[in-house]
């Protein structure tokens, strides 16, 4: 999948991933999407329960078995 | 935007763990747009004392308990197995081998994110605690009415 944006969040654990994605996010314009590479396991729970909370739209979420990459689009300011 | 959602607790505890709890919570909380409030009472005070210097307290009585329960961030223990201090040793050198913020690093976190950190004033006033005896960017003391009115205001609550 195509993003506009990625960011490494490879061995960090739960919530770092969730707030490196949102600090991220803060920073994209509308309609563009970012691509989070990850080993925490969660993330395949929290991703999606961070867009529904901030109403942004969660594309993807492929599991890779080593790593996790998860695609979430920016909906919303 | 409508109004943001609110969050709130209580951390009355001194503990390592936690305190640790009560910062992922409340740091994701802020991470998913929500009004964040701590409230730290009792033991929890520990956990937002300055680390550096000593605490001025007024008698006999406070000075002694503020010597032997100093707190600051650095000095927090385990609930369980601290072992005189190696269990938590340990369980530090954990956290930083798996790249994991320490307290220090969360309380930065929580300020830059806007988190409104407040000690309790009667925790303050009973212990002994001057408003100096915090880390910078805690807020001014506040009472229960204060946690209650945003407590009510908020969707989840917690105490810790």
């Amino acid at each position: 999948m195509q993003a506009d944006k990625s960011i490494d969040c490879f061995g960090l654990m739960c919530p770092m991933p969730v707030i490196k994605a949102a600090q991220t996010v803060k920073k994209m314009q509308i309609g563009q999407v970012l691509e989070i590479v990850a080993t925490d396991k969660g993330i395949k729970q929290d991703m999606p329960a961070w867009c529904k909370t901030t109403g942004n739209e969660c594309l993807a979420i492929e599991d890779k078995g080593e790593d996790i990459k998860v695609y979430i689009k920016k909906t919303r300011e | 935007m409508a109004e943001k959602e609110k969050f709130t607790l209580v951390l009355f505890s001194g503990d390592l763990d936690k305190a640790l709890a009560a910062f992922i919570l409340a740091t994701t909380a802020a991470s998913m747009g929500m009004e964040v409030t701590m409230f730290f009472t009792f033991w929890g005070l520990n956990v937002i004392k300055r680390n550096e210097g000593s605490i001025k307290s007024r008698g006999i009585m406070r000075k002694m308990l503020n010597i032997l329960n100093r707190g600051g961030s650095s000095r927090l223990k385990l609930s369980k197995f601290n072992m005189l201090g190696m269990g938590t040793w340990m369980m530090k050198k954990l956290m930083k081998q798996s790249q994991y913020p320490s307290i220090d690093e969360f309380i930065v976190m929580a300020k830059e994110m806007g988190i409104k950190m407040v000690p309790c004033s009667t925790s303050c006033g009973i212990l002994g605690l001057p408003d100096d005896a915090f880390t910078d960017g805690v807020m001014n003391q506040a009472g229960a009415a204060f946690f209650l009115g945003q407590a009510r205001e908020s969707k989840t609550t917690l105490f810790i």
